[in-house]
């Protein structure tokens, strides 16, 4: 039988004062350990050279063989990538668990940088639905439009797109920031979690349905609330932030953010705290 | 899953069959249980084109009963003497397959419910298609099996729609294949991604208006439900804009008249739809890379929004 009495004794992380929480109830909360920091790594990922650049052109290749190829030039130390005539093709620059600068020069089909830790990556194109789907950290900027389930599940990171994007985006999301230049179609920030999302123009109806926590603002109209979703005070913080967001994300820069209205949820659900992976990062 | 496509051409005509063949044969893996095409070709507007079925496609995956050739043989002979009987005049025929009969006709008669319903009276038979410029085409297997089958790939028109069907609802056989004419409307047709959660409510209010369905294919309800918004005398435009608080489920479709292409989109916005327009020639598709079997060139291509209608004249 388990030692009741070791439960009491603080871990290295709270002795660090991260973690000032106490649960009660069922919970499902797993602390960082920094004493196994150095047992966290990706298996497969690269030391890349940022200066060290190529090109690959994909316009004969199936996204099976140009993913592959990508990975191979990582192991040969390039940090900089270009991808040339990508026309559309779907699940291109998925798995990217590295530090890389990936360039896109044209525009991806569906789930394109799925998956992905530490690259940033940008499409000077558009995108199609699903696009950068599980995101854990890294930066993804897209130049014209992108489809519905932007950013679907992701968990850190920044999400951009200049142009429009259409149903869903943030869908689920569990934290990082998305942030659209154009207008969003319905059910934006649908069940998201955690995060934040941007919208400087019209947002679609049922905006923010059943989501759990995190932070909407819009520029523009908003079609409907979603359930659950409720406007906020838009505070000095809030205000700093939106600037110096898109500030960093080279977008909306001479956008009025003190005109946004802020979005939040208008429940709390009971025992939902956990720490994200990027602050996991953080701690090391 | 399915996949729909279409384009059309302003101010000018191209060869359709081909260009829609790439399209769906880049969208075959959402589905190639059958594929179909509505193309709108350049003619001379005298004569009426009948695409008339009068038997099943029973090669490997049909879910069809087979049938011996001499039946097929039968039914067309009913159906010549038939068309004898309703005034119109045979002007060329074609028998491309045992089972898919090509007509031109003459007939002078504006309205096509007479002449539609007696054809489909004979057991066996369903008319595809009847306009002055349109011609379903519709068969098992995919884009380039299809149109190779038909001789497509030359067919010089304005616009042009077509699906491919991963069949869900129901059978793999050419009735539930897309497209649908908007019977008895000449010229008109429909293909459609997605599902209509309330298609048997709808499709017992309409037989009750005495429309007519030849499937069990959920998709078919959007022909049949425009038809019926036209025949009360709705635009093609409107009739669209009510099948979006009309019809449950989720559902991206093309419509297509003589010299329109038409699309909308339900107001979940659950089905994809990717949109290429530009002064000369607008392509969607289910996917992006359907666009690019036409324009390789880097494009400038958005996703409609939940609930848009949207209409283009040739």
């Amino acid at each position: 039988m388990a030692n009741l009495k070791d439960v009491t004794k603080k871990t290295k992380a709270q002795e660090m004062g991260m973690h000032t929480e106490v649960l009660t109830g069922r919970t499902q909360q797993k602390f960082f350990n920094p004493d196994e920091a150095e047992n966290f790594y990706y298996f497969g990922t690269y030391d890349v050279d940022f200066n060290k650049r190529t090109d690959l052109d994909v316009k004969d290749m199936t996204a099976a063989e140009a993913n592959k190829k990508i990975d191979g030039l990582m192991s040969e130390g390039y940090g900089t990538i270009v991808i040339k005539n990508p026309q559309g093709k779907h699940s291109l620059g998925v798995g990217i668990l590295n530090k890389l600068n990936l360039i896109f020069e044209g525009s991806l089909g569906y789930f394109g940088i799925g998956s992905c830790d530490g690259p940033v990556v940008r499409i000077n194109g558009r995108v199609g639905w699903s696009c950068a789907e599980n995101l854990m950290a890294g930066k993804v900027v897209i130049e014209k439009n992108a489809g519905s389930c932007f950013g679907a599940a992701i968990r850190g990171g920044d999400l951009i797109c200049k142009g429009s994007v259409g149903a869903r985006t943030g869908i689920d999301m569990k934290g990082g920031t998305i942030i659209i230049g154009g207008d969003a179609g319905a059910f934006t920030g649908f069940m998201m979690q955690r995060g934040r999302i941007i919208i400087l123009g019209d947002v679609g109806i049922n905006l923010g349905d059943s989501m759990y926590d995190g932070t909407i603002f819009i520029g523009g109209e908003i079609g409907s609330y979603g359930s659950d979703a409720v406007p906020s005070e838009l505070t000095k913080s809030d205000q700093d932030w939106l600037k110096r967001k898109l500030k960093v994300a080279e977008i909306g820069a001479n956008f009025d953010v003190s005109k946004m209205t802020k979005v939040v949820a208008g429940k709390k659900l009971w025992n939902y705290d956990n720490l994200e992976p990027t602050e996991k990062k953080g701690a090391i | 899953m399915c996949g729909i496509a279409g384009l059309i051409h302003r101010n000018k005509s191209s060869n359709v069959g081909s260009e829609l063949q790439g399209m769906l044969q880049a969208l075959k893996h959402r589905g190639e249980d059958s594929t179909g095409y509505a193309l709108y070709g350049d003619t001379d507007g005298k004569n009426f084109i009948a695409r008339i079925k009068i038997g099943e496609n029973v090669g490997e995956g049909s879910s069809s009963v087979a049938e011996d050739v001499s039946v097929y043989d039968e039914r067309k002979k009913v159906v010549d003497d038939c068309i004898k009987e309703l005034g119109a005049k045979i002007v060329k025929e074609e028998r491309i397959l045992p089972y898919s009969l090509r007509y031109e006709i003459e007939y002078n008669k504006k309205d096509l419910l007479e002449f539609s319903q007696k054809i489909e009276s004979i057991p066996g038979v369903e008319i595809l298609s009847m306009g002055k410029s349109l011609e379903v085409i519709k068969d098992l297997g995919n884009a380039k099996m299809v149109c190779e089958r038909y001789n497509l790939d030359k067919l010089v028109g304005t616009h042009a729609i077509g699906h491919a069907r991963m069949a869900t609802e129901s059978g793999v056989d050419i009735k539930s294949a897309h497209p649908f004419w908007g019977y008895p409307f000449s010229d008109v047709s429909v293909v459609h991604n997605g599902q209509l959660t309330n298609y048997w409510n709808n499709r017992r209010v309409l037989e009750n208006k005495g429309m007519r369905f030849m499937s069990e294919c959920d998709s078919e309800l959007i022909a049949v439900y425009l038809a019926e918004k036209m025949r009360s005398g709705a635009t093609l435009e409107e009739g669209m804009k009510e099948s979006l608080s009309g019809l449950d489920g989720v559902f991206t479709y093309f419509v297509a008249t003589k010299n329109s292409l038409g699309m909308a989109k339900d107001t979940m916005a659950a089905k994809p739809l990717v949109l290429y327009e530009s002064d000369d020639l607008v392509a969607m598709g289910s996917e992006e890379i359907a666009i690019r079997s036409v324009l390789p060139q880097e494009i400038d291509t958005y996703d409609p929004f939940d609930g848009e209608v949207k209409v283009w004249q040739i």
